[in-house]
């Protein structure tokens, strides 16, 4: 399922909002999600589940091709935990 | 502090001007689509954001980190979440904070 398949999924399943509503809470919704992580806001949605950063270390990488050393500075990562009520239906739903 | 559905249905409102009962419908249709979707074992591909993509796990031995007694780890689906480059790039900016 891509974006606008998720678009035009809950655009059918609802009637209160318009198809160019959908569309434009879709992006809100991403974007108020990576701006929360980009800040370094967690984000718990109870039932899916929650993102938290995850710090890396700085390291000294290399260059695959050239065999040559970079230094690599300390980051975060996004990390998503899926929540109980996520984990138990795709659990489920695969037979298991 | 965390954002939650509270704080992106409000969010919501205020920005698009849907009503309480609006917001609230589109933010829990949306987390329950992409749930369904992976309910049916479809991954859900958000480009900018990231992917939630489905793995299936075979069985294999665990322990009781307690009682050391050893009990099997039943075979499983799990959701894992691949950032996309867009995120993973807005993300790595915190570092310098």
């Amino acid at each position: 399922m891509t974006k606008s398949d998720l678009i035009d999924a809950m655009a059918d399943k609802q009637s209160l909002l318009s198809y160019r509503d959908v569309e434009l809470a879709v992006k809100l919704i991403l974007d108020q999600m990576s701006n929360s992580l980009s800040t370094g806001e967690r984000i718990e949605i109870r039932g899916f589940g929650s993102f938290t950063l995850h710090h890396r270390a700085p390291r000294i990488g290399r260059n695959p091709k050239s065999g040559e050393s970079v230094s690599l500075g300390e980051k975060y990562v996004p990390h998503f935990k899926p929540g109980k009520e996520l984990r138990d239906r795709v659990n489920t739903a695969a037979g298991n | 502090m965390a954002l939650t559905k509270a704080d992106v249905i409000e969010q919501l409102s205020a920005a698009l001007g849907f009503n309480k009962r609006e917001a609230k419908e589109v933010v829990e249709m949306f987390f329950e689509q992409i749930r369904e979707s992976l309910e049916r074992g479809e991954q859900v591909k958000l480009s900018g954001f990231g992917n939630f993509e489905l793995r299936d796990k075979a069985e294999r031995p665990g322990r009781n980190p307690k009682t050391k007694e050893e009990i099997p780890i039943s075979a499983r689906r799990v959701v894992t979440f691949r950032p996309g480059q867009k995120l993973k790039e807005k993300v790595d900016q915190h570092a310098g904070s």
